[in-house]
């Protein structure tokens, strides 16, 4: 029998079903086959490489597979939806690290002899395999910091951060250098190690400098790099598996990164580059809002609620910082048995990694098909009797409309301000992300319900 | 503290301070709270309704004064009241220091502190203290029911089988808050509603409320004066004015005047001739009545037909919905005890300070501090700064940047490669262009809500460089043997963990 062939129709086979996983994502129904379709991928990829491939060294391989396995069914297990972002951010770490062994394993490895164009081109990709596997390890292991609380939210700006990064990618080209010199006379492990250093350097310091609202097109970013690390990888093995899969993983990133830069109407470069107001002076241009803040008390936005006909809730962040989901599945029930048409908005970036807000309504058994996106809705808000902002600032703010100058001037926002009434429920008269003051706030048809959502929510589901 | 509420003194008054309702939320912010037995019952507020929101009841109006500390009251206190009150006293109360000099002196001479909501400023911060807009709007809305009591005929216009109804014609002089009101209330009974006002600012106001405006045939003159009200317009203009009205009399049914300078009589708009071209059984109601009518033949206080036309010269409109106005007085009242009470603990805090404190304030320890600084906010929205010529941005190429740069991170290095390579490297590298295309078709098509879900899923597939840790495994050097064991351990953590959460998460989308 040939084992080779069969490896490799299992390889296409295993592509395929991967594609399948990710096709099935395009809508509710399908996705749970799509998962699955995924999982058996993975499960004759891995048959079909340990048959057919691995020749000794069973055990290590059983107890390391059965050890991680656990490990990531406890995780998956234990995990609340509300820090979906955080494990999302610590897994990408695990397949940078894994580039980085195997580039290094396989740079080890001298039982395959390559000559001349051949053997370059496999040290620049054993190279790049490290360097995009470091990046991304470092990366989503500050993300994770960021995410879970453990580092600051703000973004950290070093000075001169732009020419530290460029002096780090010239060293990292400058160490490639070396690296394809030193590795034909058959060392290169110094180079290959320093410019490990370098990119896990520059992992952190790219990430560092991104602030927290900015964290989603970082999460689909970093979800980009560890396709392309495994892409990478694979062309280091020459396996076309891990280029397929790896490519596929990193258009799906890219994709969500571009999905939410467009959200927030910025640069890819620019979130990259930093965060908000870091260009010095754009931030005053917001200037003085100049109004009345009319504070509401629970039961009168209970009551607000109870005799609207059409309510349109907007969840974003701060929901999911007070865990509120629940009791806003629970005032969602109580209004929809009155007949209420209760809606959700989400806006693309609300939270901290794309489709965060579904996953956290989903949890709370609020029905999918009353959850829509702000293209599908924000034509309804005229209609709309009440809208509740449920910890949700920039995505919601009129200035992005009308204020040409304003530092979020064009992003697409909410239009809640057209419906009838708003309550925003907020701990403060605090900024959003981007600083820039909330004119919404000082509409005539905003009530502000001050406090912890999830204490102001609780009291307005008491007062239903 | 305690809060006192004796019932008023004045004929006629049927409004009391507070209400049942308001006197729990001023409990809320610490203080107790005296009622004089009776206070509310013009305005249909019980003893026993004040008593089951926690108040003390009180039978006479010195007990109150002796027992309170903050006396809250709608009309200024006058004859014995005043001697009842001593100092460090807090009354608050309408007072308009301008027209009562004597009663300004007086309080100053007793030391009380005396706050006029009257003279609370209008900045956009004290509106929920505006006391005189809360009463203007019950005066506009009262003055419409008034005319329809005394107007013979419908409001709004009908046909029936009996013959046509036309429907009345109201005209509304005077957009203020009472004039708004008034032409709400008006329209919402049918009217046809025409407005006019000397401030051209509130034509949007007016004809957002689905009246017609009335517009001067005259050059541009802004009426608007300090803080929104209106102000004295030249000679010219009133005569414009003048023939304005007069052609209107002639042709509407019911005249609402709410015509108002600050500080000056109140100015004569509708002359006698006018009246008397007026349709017989038509009505003026004068708001303005108290400050001499913007009528000429307006009676204060009472209600006069003249040439077969009614005339209402009440003052105490709001008084005539007594529930109302004390509801919407007390709450005014409570915003104001709100923010004079920083720490909610029952004691008073008078802060110069703060502007509408200040403003509100006209005496206190013995020293009278009215009138106020002048306001530095008007409630009229600022001009619109000239906005710094918008830098017209060159239209630039959006929307590839981020997937090009994230591609090119991992593509471009390769395409470099491209040039010099062998074909085995070219045939991995048409999968990988492959595969990217593919990976950008079918991730369009997914779901925005299934955006979580997809990069757990990415990230549990993503895993599949587990292969090249599987391909090493089984070398012969030790090292390299233990780095792709522990690489496969932390690969399958992904695996196992990206795939079951990814379960998780799709299993609770349900419709």
């Amino acid at each position: 029998m040939n084992s080779a062939g069969l490896v490799t129709v299992s390889y296409i086979a295993a592509t395929i079903l991967f594609i399948l996983a990710l096709g099935g994502l395009s809508n509710q129904e399908t996705a749970r086959r799509g998962n699955w379709y995924g999982i058996i991928g993975m499960a004759i990829a891995l048959l079909a490489t340990i048959l057919g491939v691995v020749t000794q060294h069973y055990t290590l391989l059983i107890i390391a597979l059965l050890i991680g396995g656990s490990i990531g069914l406890v995780l998956a297990r234990r995990v609340q939806m509300t820090q979906m972002p955080e494990l999302v951010a610590i897994l990408h770490s695990l397949v940078g690290l894994a580039a980085v062994l195997v580039g290094f394993a396989n740079f080890m490895d001298h039982s395959t002899v390559l000559t001349g164009v051949e053997m370059t081109i496999h040290n620049i990709e054993t190279y790049l395999g490290v360097l995009i596997g470091a990046v991304t390890f470092s990366g989503s292991i500050i993300a994770f910091g960021k995410l879970s609380g453990r580092i600051g939210g703000k973004p950290m700006i070093l000075p001169a951060r732009h020419w530290l990064n460029l002096g780090l990618l010239l060293g990292a080209i400058w160490f490639g250098r070396g690296f394809v010199l030193q590795a034909a006379a058959g060392g290169g492990m110094v180079p290959l190690v320093l410019m490990t250093v370098i990119a896990l350097l520059f992992g952190i310091h790219m990430v560092m400098a991104i602030g927290g609202a900015d964290m989603p097109v970082v999460v689909s970013m970093l979800n980009s790099y560890s396709g392309w690390a495994a892409s990478a990888t694979g062309f280091m093995l020459s396996n076309d598996l891990l280029i397929v899969t790896g490519a596929l993983v990193g258009s799906s990133g890219a994709i969500l990164s571009y999905i939410m830069c467009r959200a927030m109407n910025r640069k890819f470069i620019a979130v990259i580059a930093g965060g908000f107001g870091t260009g010095g002076g754009t931030v005053a241009a917001g200037g003085e809002v100049e109004g009345e803040v009319v504070p509401i008390q629970p039961e009168e936005a209970a009551e607000l609620l109870a005799n609207a006909k059409e309510v349109m809730i907007v969840p974003g962040y701060g929901m999911a910082v007070a865990q509120a989901q629940h009791t806003v599945y629970e005032i969602t029930n109580v209004l929809r048995q009155k007949g209420i048409n209760v809606r959700f908005g989400i806006h693309p970036v609300a939270g901290r990694m794309p489709g965060h807000m579904n996953v956290l309504l989903a949890e709370a058994k609020v029905p999918y098909d009353i959850v829509f996106e702000m293209d599908e809705i924000n034509e309804d808000f005229p209609d709309v009797d009440v809208s509740v902002v449920i910890g949700a600032n920039d995505i919601v703010n009129p200035d992005a409309q009308e204020k040409p100058d304003s530092p979020i001037a064009g992003m697409p926002v909410l239009e809640v301000w057209k419906g009838e009434t708003t309550i925003v429920l907020k701990r403060s008269m605090a900024t959003g992300y981007a600083g820039v003051e909330n004119p919404l706030f000082f509409k005539e048809n905003t009530r502000m319900l001050f406090g912890d959502a999830k204490d102001s929510l609780d009291a307005v589901l008491k007062a239903l | 503290m305690k809060i006192g509420v004796p019932r008023e003194s004045y004929p006629g008054e049927r409004r009391v301070a507070t209400t049942p309702e308001v006197a729990s939320q001023l409990m809320k912010l610490g203080y107790g709270v005296v009622v004089q037995s009776g206070a509310g019952a013009a305005a249909s507020f019980s003893d026993d309704a004040y008593r089951d929101a926690g108040c003390e009841i009180v039978g006479s109006t010195p007990d109150v004064y002796e027992h309170s500390d903050i006396v809250l009251k709608v009309r200024a206190p006058e004859g014995d009241e005043l001697s009842l009150l001593r100092s460090g006293q807090t009354l608050i109360s309408f007072i308009w220091p301008a027209q009562n000099p004597d009663l300004l002196k007086t309080l100053t001479e007793r030391g009380v502190t005396a706050l006029a909501m009257d003279s609370v400023p209008r900045i956009s911060r004290a509106q929920k203290m505006d006391a005189l807009s809360s009463m203007a709007n019950i005066a506009g809305y009262r003055a419409v029911v008034e005319a329809a009591q005394h107007f013979g005929r419908f409001f709004t216009g009908q046909i029936t089988a009996a013959g046509k109804i036309p429907p009345a014609k109201v005209l509304v002089i005077g957009a203020g808050v009472a004039g708004l009101a008034a032409i709400g209330a008006a329209k919402s009974m049918g009217a046809i509603v025409r407005a006019f006002d000397t401030r051209p600012e509130v034509k949007e106001q007016v004809e957002s409320m689905d009246a017609e405006f009335l517009m001067l045939d005259f050059e541009e003159e802004d009426g608007s004066g300090e803080g929104g009200y209106a102000k004295v317009m030249s000679k010219e203009f009133i005569e414009a004015e003048m023939a304005l009205f007069a052609e209107q009399a002639r042709d509407v049914d019911i005249i609402i005047t709410t015509a108002l300078i600050p500080g000056k009589p109140a100015p004569r708009l509708i002359t006698a001739d006018m009246v008397e071209s007026m349709k017989d059984g038509s009505v003026i109601v004068d708001l303005a009545a108290e400050q001499g009518g913007n009528c000429e033949l307006t009676e204060p206080g009472q209600v006069v037909v003249k040439n077969g036309v009614t005339l209402i010269g009440y003052t105490d409109l709001p008084s005539r919905l007594a529930a109302q106005s004390s509801q919407l007085y007390g709450t005014n009242l409570r915003h104001l005890l709100t923010d004079m009470t920083p720490e909610k603990d029952g004691e008073l805090v008078v802060n110069m300070e703060d502007e509408a404190i200040r403003g509100a304030t006209i005496c206190t320890g013995g020293e009278t501090t009215w009138p106020p600084p002048a306001p530095k906010l008007s409630a009229a929205p600022k001009a619109a700064k000239p906005a710094a010529a918008p830098v017209p941005k060159p239209e630039k190429k959006r929307s590839t940047t981020g997937p090009v740069i994230a591609m090119a991170l991992g593509g471009l290095a390769l395409f470099g490669l491209g040039a010099v390579a062998p074909p085995s490297f070219m045939a991995h590298f048409t999968v990988f262009v492959l595969a990217c295309f593919v990976g950008y078709m079918v991730i369009w098509n997914v779901t925005a809500a299934l955006h979580t879900p997809l990069m757990s899923v990415t990230n549990a597939i993503s895993s599949i460089i587990v292969i090249g840790a599987l391909l090493q495994i089984s070398s012969t050097d030790s090292l390299i043997m233990w780095i792709a064991g522990f690489t496969v351990m932390i690969t399958s953590i992904n695996i196992a963990g990206g795939f079951a959460v990814t379960r998780r998460m799709l299993d609770m989308f349900r419709k």
